[in-house]
């Protein structure tokens, strides 16, 4: 690329209110948490940060959170899979209705989720003569981060496949390889590292959800309290300190699984495009 | 322009060169799509059904009186505030940082763009709780705001700073990599042809990328309304007077008014299902305008 002045006006007062306004939103006020948190000892810190209901916190959150990106990753791959590869009436509805977790209100999708999965709704009523619980125990949560994380993987997985080379396929199938084969020696490298990117993102988000899950999960201490649920008891009995330090904690996970999705997605751009 | 014709080309290719050899039988195809539809449905169909059913259960008549009640109404009220000042206030910032960020090179611009996903990374809980750290009681300007008898927490300032902080990057994401696809080569024409800056951004800059914006403020309108946890520690769930409409489904269902609080949710639930409408209709209209846009180039 030849290097020339950029001769384009508005430089210094866009970058200048981006800063701005990025500070005066973001920065200042998420900085303050840290703050809030310096000021007690890493000893009352760190006893606050592993009390025995706030582990099991972290157990219930981190494990749902992970088993539902699991369960996003094997059928998003599905349904990515089935969206760009086959026809069927209907299929730009379904292909819509993925979104769906994006724009349902998390509060509105609580409440519908645990009034189908509860033991009276349509699927609980079917479930619970095999024993099967979900609403109100740590299943519960685990249904609603999987809905919640249900566009991540779909959505980036699907280009990936649209853009595949029917080629590579051809070549594959022309040496021999039955269907299968060529699935895991010739789509399945291509496709991996989008998925894994949309794993992280389902797990990222489900990891500080709040509105789907409190309706769901029944909220017992030690069993179905989730970590953000944690941090509103602790406000609403006004322990500020104690609520900000567990927030610093998700906080620190947040940001270091933040900074592991753009190193993904950075590594991610340079194999697609050819860069090695 | 130019460089999507072979991936367009390879595109229509694959779909003619699909043979037998690199398809599935006919039953590993219809069981896979049948899986598809049992998740979809388990997870996304049927709960939307529900909320619509559970809403109705009562009658016509109590979902009307549900939805008339005036509490209902102040919530209604209050997210069409907030959504209101939330989105044009996002909408200016993602310009702004669209701009500076594709049209211009300079240092620590990628840590800019990670610093603006930020709050994606963030839990609407600490959203909220940030907050409260600064303007509540006993936050760094919560005496100082008692002085001057301002409400900031537990009030609608409160409410419209949380719902800003959720949506945050939902414009600039959206706007960023389209004006870096675009390049500069039109606004320096405009720039030479004698246009000022805001000639060049009205004129130029902002058609190119009509649709990328739309999509951007329907999405952040779409979350402006429907922000729970953020606004949930942010509002002390005053009835009638910090109720966002989420937050009224959630004290109607605690009271155990379940087809009341479904009621509410269903208004969600149709904006929802016009955000994913309006949504596919812009992706329709950019696909069919990049389509067009390769026709004249080649």
């Amino acid at each position: 690329m030849t290097k020339h002045k950029n001769i384009l006006p508005g430089f210094n007062l866009s970058l200048g209110y981006t800063i701005f306004y990025l500070s005066l939103i973001v920065l200042i006020p998420l900085s303050a948490a840290f703050i809030k948190t310096s000021s007690l000892s890493l000893h009352d810190f760190w006893a606050i940060v592993t009390a025995p209901r706030v582990l099991a916190s972290y157990r219930l959150t981190f494990g749902a959170s992970l088993i539902a990106a699991l369960i996003n990753a094997v059928f998003g791959l599905l349904t990515a899979w089935v969206l760009v590869r086959y026809h069927f009436t209907g299929k730009k509805i379904f292909d819509a209705l993925v979104d769906l977790p994006f724009a349902l209100p998390t509060a509105v999708a609580g409440i519908a989720l645990t009034a189908v999965y509860s033991s009276n709704g349509w699927i609980g009523s079917w479930l619970e003569p095999h024993g099967i619980k979900i609403a109100f125990t740590p299943l519960g949560v685990v249904v609603a981060l999987t809905f919640i994380g249900l566009p991540f993987v779909v959505r980036t997985v699907q280009p990936v496949l649209e853009d595949l080379e029917a080629e590579t396929e051809e070549a594959a199938a022309s040496l021999g390889a039955n269907r299968w084969q060529t699935f895991y020696k010739v789509i399945f490298p291509a496709i991996w590292p989008a998925l894994l990117t949309g794993f992280a993102l389902a797990f990222a988000r489900a990891i500080g959800e709040y509105g789907s899950v409190i309706f769901i999960a029944g909220n017992m201490p030690m069993v179905s309290e989730i970590t953000p649920l944690i941090i509103i008891t602790k406000l609403e009995q006004y322990d500020y300190a104690g609520a900000t330090a567990v927030a610093v904690v998700m906080l620190v996970i947040s940001f270091l699984l933040l900074f592991a999705i753009n190193g993904l997605q950075w590594w991610f751009s340079r194999r697609t495009s050819g860069v090695v | 322009m130019s460089i999507k014709a072979p991936s367009q080309y390879s595109h229509y290719h694959a779909k003619v060169a699909r043979s037998r050899a690199t398809s599935e039988r006919a039953w590993v195809r219809w069981s896979l799509i049948a899986t598809m539809l049992a998740f979809l449905a388990l997870f996304l169909i049927v709960p939307l059904v529900a909320v619509f059913t559970e809403a109705l259960r009562k009658g016509f008549a109590a979902y009307l009186s549900a939805l008339i009640d005036p509490d209902a109404l102040s919530s209604i009220k209050l997210t069409l505030i907030a959504a209101a000042i939330a989105v044009p206030l996002n909408l200016t910032f993602g310009v702004a940082a669209a701009w500076a960020i594709a049209k211009f090179e300079f240092r620590g611009k990628s840590i800019l763009i990670t610093l603006i996903d930020l709050p994606f990374a963030v839990s609407p809980v600490i959203a909220g709780l940030i907050y409260v750290l600064i303007f509540g009681l006993q936050g760094w300007f919560g005496s100082s705001l008692i002085d001057h008898d301002i409400k900031v927490i537990f009030a609608i300032p409160g409410i419209v700073l949380a719902t800003i902080f959720v949506t945050f990057p939902f414009v600039a994401r959206e706007l960023i990599p389209l004006m870096q696809a675009q390049g500069k080569e039109e606004e320096e024409a405009g720039l030479v042809l004698g246009a000022s800056g805001w000639q060049i951004l009205w004129r130029i800059t902002l058609p190119n990328v009509k649709w990328g914006l739309l999509y951007g403020v329907i999405l952040t309108n779409a979350r402006a309304m429907g922000e729970f946890g953020a606004v949930s520690v942010v509002s002390g769930h005053i009835r009638g007077m910090t109720n966002t409409m989420p937050l009224h489904v959630e004290i109607l269902y605690n009271e155990y008014n379940y087809a009341a609080a479904f009621a509410v949710a269903s208004l969600l639930a149709i904006l929802a299902l016009v955000t994913l409408i309006l949504k596919s209709l812009v992706e329709w209209q950019s696909a069919r305008s990049a389509f067009a846009n390769e026709q004249n180039f080649s």
